[in-house]
């Protein structure tokens, strides 16, 4: 069981869920997060906090996010650690609403 | 003097409560730019709060931010001095003498009450209380729980009355390769109950559980979870709500319950648990133990997202055996430091601890349960205790740096005098191990020493 990323982080990284994570289990690149599946212990605080809800727990995930459980696994393994709240990326308000939040 | 939070000088900060606030306060404090040496006051032998001891044993993932703290404790300016309370062992005001600034995250330790009478009956008991006894807090051990009784009754749709709900409803093969106490396990073994209700004063679109909580009822060996058809109605208000793209929790839990509501009943399985809504408990009744609850029927009233319960007069009446209620913590005041009387908490301003009439306390801050209420899960607090240090960091310059504080050495010398046995972390780290090795031959993460003295043997 892990919670994952999915597509809406993408060019936003707002990294809201990162101020809330008891066990600093996300890692980060230019363009989004990534949880690491070995370190989460599925608390779920994250997930409420994202807005633009990229973020699920794995047995609730959509079949179309499906293929980010193994990238969440990946890229966490080869990038480092956000061990506080950034700046969200240019064009992440934009996004937000084109995503209807 | 060297500048306060340089090598030479580096800023004193002692913590008072060891739980998942108290580390996270610790943890900002020691990788900030400024030198600062932390002490951890806890009261138990044991570290950890209520990822120790409220967390459910069927929970044990969630107890695994406990590697986190391990890895702050292991850190050269961290130290542990566990065994020692805080306004009896040692003053807040000898705290602010031999420490720069004093961080109060000492959560939220007793338990609003429902306020009705026969609350007090034999039989009526807290969630509080009865999830320190399952998970070995040594406040709790020798409670005793009547689980001889066909009906169990919890107050509250939080996460708190879902893990004593979940815990009654499990099997003990469900639960006797957790780290329960095995007192708990034992009582639990005996159980009779064959209805737990779980009653929310609002409807099943305000219910505060989170849906991976609420899930768990779907997944139970021996228990049907139960839902009303009838009572899944909703008013425009609530409606509104479960639209809000923003409000995705409380659509899930709502489907959870639809779901719930629409399952055949399995007839293999022992016990049921029924979630029911819009019912206020009005009074308790029994001679010398509780017999039945008098529950008031509600409706709800106000805008969208203030949806609050009012009674409609209306009453109805349950047979119930045992009750327990689970409305919320609340924190317990500490002399020498202002307190909240209605909130439970420690006045503050962003962390800063203030009077009542809002004037800033010097050297004093909070964090966790006791400065914001006990809300929110364990990463809730990470947050929290983040924007406390930065504003006591902020404050760096407004701390005494001319005279030289006498940090942990200070309090030894007051604990040594009353003969009080301070437990280090690695003292803690033996009781630990020793926990541990007597969980292996029962298939258990730890066997938990529930009385403090057992622990202390191990390290005297």
């Amino acid at each position: 069981m892990t919670t994952i990323v999915t597509d809406n982080c993408k060019n936003c990284r707002f990294t809201d869920c990162v101020s809330v994570c008891p066990v600093a289990c996300f890692h980060y690149d230019d363009e989004m997060l990534y949880i690491d599946p070995e370190v989460c212990i599925d608390c779920s605080a994250c997930i409420p906090e994202c807005p633009v809800q990229a973020i699920y727990e794995d047995d609730d995930i959509p079949e179309d996010q499906e293929h980010w459980i193994e990238i969440n696994a990946e890229k966490a393994a080869a990038l480092p650690v956000i061990e506080e709240q950034m700046e969200p990326l240019p064009g992440a308000e934009e996004r937000k609403t084109e995503l209807g939040f | 003097m060297d500048n306060l939070g340089t090598d030479n000088n580096p800023l004193l900060a002692v913590i008072v409560g060891s739980g998942p606030s108290g580390f996270y306060a610790a943890e900002a404090l020691i990788k900030s730019d400024v030198k600062i040496k932390v002490d951890i006051i806890e009261r138990l032998p044991s570290p950890y709060g209520l990822v120790r001891s409220g967390v459910a044993p069927d929970h044990q993932k969630l107890k695994q931010a406990i590697n986190l703290y391990k890895k702050i404790a292991d850190t050269p300016d961290f130290n542990l001095i566990a065994n020692v309370t805080v306004g009896k062992d040692v003053s807040v005001e000898e705290l602010c003498e031999s420490h720069h600034a004093v961080i109060f995250t000492c959560g939220a330790e007793t338990d609003r009450k429902l306020g009705i009478s026969g609350e007090e009956l034999k039989g009526s008991h807290t969630a509080t209380e009865f999830v320190g006894w399952y998970n070995g807090h040594p406040d709790y051990r020798d409670l005793e729980f009547d689980l001889s009784q066909d009906v169990a009754v919890i107050i509250g749709q939080g996460n708190v009355a879902a893990d004593v709900s979940r815990i009654l409803s499990k099997t003990v093969d469900e639960l006797r390769h957790t780290d329960i106490a095995q007192h708990a396990l034992d009582v639990l073994a005996e159980s009779k109950l064959k209805e737990i209700h779980v009653i929310g004063r609002r409807g099943p679109a305000q219910a505060k559980f989170t849906p991976k909580e609420l899930r768990e009822f779907g997944e139970l060996s021996d228990c049907n979870p139960i839902v009303q058809e009838q009572d899944l109605a909703l008013n425009d208000e609530s409606k509104k709500e479960l639209e809000e793209k923003s409000n995705i929790a409380n659509k899930k839990i709502y489907d959870l319950f639809t779901n719930f509501s629409k399952r055949e009943l399995d007839s293999n399985k022992s016990k049921k648990c029924f979630f029911s809504f819009l019912l206020g408990p009005k009074e308790i009744t029994g001679n010398t133990s509780i017999e039945k609850l008098i529950l008031e029927k509600n409706e709800l009233s106000g805008e969208a997202f203030k949806q609050s319960a009012k009674g409609t007069n209306e009453t109805i009446e349950i047979d119930v055996g045992i009750l327990f209620r689970s409305i919320g913590y609340r924190g317990i005041p500490i002399v020498g430091v202002p307190f909240h009387e209605s909130w439970g908490t420690i006045p503050n301003e962003k962390g800063r601890v203030t009077e009542n009439n809002g004037a800033i306390v010097e050297q004093l801050y909070t964090a966790g349960w006791i400065k914001r209420g006990p809300s929110g899960i364990i990463g809730t607090n990470r947050a929290c205790s983040v924007e406390t240090v930065n504003c006591l960091l902020d404050d760096l310059t407004k701390f005494n740096s001319e005279i030289k504080k006498s940090g942990a050495e200070g309090i030894y010398l007051i604990l040594n005098d009353k003969n009080i046995r301070h437990v280090s972390f690695d003292d803690w780290a033996e009781i630990d191990a020793k926990e541990v090795e007597l969980g292996k031959p029962k298939g258990k993460p730890r066997e938990k020493y529930t009385y403090i003295d057992e622990m202390l043997s191990v390290i005297n």
